[in-house]
This record gives structure tokens, sequence and C-alpha cells, in this order.
């Protein structure tokens, strides 16, 4: 068994409103030094298998399917053995 | 011949009945629900995916339904040249499905926005939108929170150069400014269609302007369109 911890960025170029949105409430806040704020998922889920090939090819299909829109994002992910 | 319209229900959907009611009601066509376990487009002549909110729009808008079992059978209802209308969560899902280039973005001011909106008609010889006026601003409420459609420089010369940009957000008088644009869409586009023009997608609701009694009809102009250019 493996656990697939799942990093998904949106690509530079693609606007991010809601970071945008969240560093005002940092201005607000009264921190001065905070810039650049991105807001990206972090996903984490459990693989049934024994084998880290089999598990790393799985894991990339349920990304590039289906967690991350190959248009817009880019995803990185590390298997732990558990 | 009496064309009949197949209406998707997703979990989360809520114009189904908006656009079944439009439809059927209004409009005289025959019209199903088309269940999203289901499989079979029972004969269906032009399938509607209807705006709501489908699984939520958990994960990013339209990207689970796109799994749905009825999907496949809509994907290959539509690549064998089957009409197809997404509208909003509908135009999402065909974005996730690869029916239609592009992604959409939440909106520039993070607002959901509600309103009616002007919109030009850019191609009009298009099965949905022939025999429209240029000349003619259509008024068609939006309701979305992630209506910012965006496309690479690649994918935006395609569709300008295929015609494929079918509505631009506008004022009333047609001018395309960025204070004319509710989300942030790449240059203002409204609605595209497919390289074959058979899938449309919108981010408007046609289907809530289509009833005298509400005052607004432009959205039933494209339905009919549609029918009286296929199917008649």
């Amino acid at each position: 068994m493996y656990k697939a911890k799942v990093l998904i960025k949106r690509r530079p170029s693609i606007l991010d409103p809601q970071g945008k949105a969240v560093e005002k409430g940092a201005q607000h806040l009264g921190l001065k030094n905070i810039s650049q704020t991105r807001i990206d998922k972090y996903i984490e889920f459990l693989v049934d298998s024994d084998e880290e090939k089999a598990a790393q090819e799985e894991v990339r299909l349920y990304c590039s399917k289906l967690l991350a829109n190959p248009i817009m994002e880019d995803f990185e992910f590390e298997l732990e053995k558990v | 011949m009496k064309v009949k319209f197949g209406v998707v229900v997703f979990p989360g959907s809520n114009c189904d009945h908006d656009a079944y009611y439009s439809l059927k009601k209004v409009l005289g066509y025959d019209v199903n629900f088309l269940w999203h376990k289901d499989t079979d487009l029972q004969n269906s002549d032009v399938i509607i995916l209807p705006g709501g909110f489908s699984y939520g729009d958990y994960l990013r808008t339209g990207a689970i339904a796109r799994f749905s079992p009825v999907m496949n059978s809509v994907i290959s209802f539509a690549v064998q040249g089957g009409y197809v209308i997404g509208i909003c969560n509908g135009f999402q899902i065909l974005l996730e499905a690869g029916l239609l280039p592009g992604v959409m973005l939440k909106n520039k001011a993070l607002q959901f926005v509600c309103k009616d909106v002007y919109l030009t008609v850019e191609n009009k010889d298009t099965v949905f939108t022939k025999g429209m006026s240029l000349e003619k601003k259509l008024i068609i409420p939006v309701a979305h929170g992630d209506g910012n459609y965006f496309a690479n420089e690649e994918t935006l010369k395609n569709l300008i150069e295929n015609k494929q940009i079918v509505f631009k957000y506008s004022s009333k008088n047609g001018e395309r400014k960025e204070s004319d644009n509710p989300n942030g869409s790449v240059m203002n586009i409204a609605g595209i269609i497919n390289k074959e023009g058979n899938v449309l997608g919108m981010m408007p609701h046609p289907e809530r302007s289509c009833n005298p009694v509400l005052g607004k009809m432009d959205g039933a102009l494209i339905f009919n369109s549609l029918v009286n250019n296929i199917f008649n």
C-alpha cells in the first residue's frame, strides 16, 4: 500500500483571482512584504498496490485524466509506503 | 418531424427543469430528461447539458460530470455529428470533456455574476445562429462564478480562423469593451462552437430567455434556429 501526495499547480501564466483576493487580506493585516500569493491544490490518497511502478502509473493516470487539467495545471507527486 | 431534445440531469444540475420547461411548454418541442447514470440517449436529436453545479463544482467545474456514464454516449453522439448545447455548467463540462477547446477560470472579480447581458452574434453562419442579424444584440442572462473563459494563443488563433467564436459580451450598442465583460473572459468570449459546428458551449442561459411572460425571448432564437436549419 502506498500513500500518494499530489501537488497541483496552475501554470504561472494563469491568473489566480483567489490568490489576489487573499493577498488583499494580507495587506489589510498590515503585512507589507507579501506578494504573488498563489492558491493551488494538495491531494492525498491511498493506492492499494505493492508494486511501486504500477502505483506510480495509476497515480499519473488519475492526475492527468481527472485531478489536474493539463491545459492550465501541472502536477507532481510522491509515494510513501504505508 | 418533431425534434426531440434530451436534457441531461447530473447530481447538482439546477437549470435542467428550466430547459425542459422552455423547450417543451413554451417552444413546443419534445423533451426527455436523461439521467447521468444512463447511457441511452433515447433517440434525442439534440442534447442539452444544462446549468447548475454538477458534483458540487468540486475539483474543477465540470471535471467530475465529464466522467458520468451518460457522457460517454454524449461524446460518441457529438463525434458522430450529433447536436449538443452546453449551457453554463454544461459549457464547462464540454471543455473538460475536450469537445470544445479551452478552460474556464473563476470570474476575474471573484464574484458570482447574475444579470442580463448583451451579446453580439460573431458568426451568423452556424446552425445555432443562422438567420440572426449581426446588428441585433441578444439579451440573455448569465449566472455563474466560473465563467472566465481562457485559452492559449494558439487555440485562440484557431478559434478566430475557424470562426468558432459565436457570441461575445458587449454593450447595448455592440461595443466589446472590458467594461462589458462580466467575468474577465478572454476577448469577451461568451460562446464558442467546435470546428465541425455541431457542438455549442455558452455561459449565458438561453433557456431563461424564452418566455414572453418574462419579457425576454432572445434565447429562443438559438433553439429555433437550430430546429429550423437542421430539422425542418
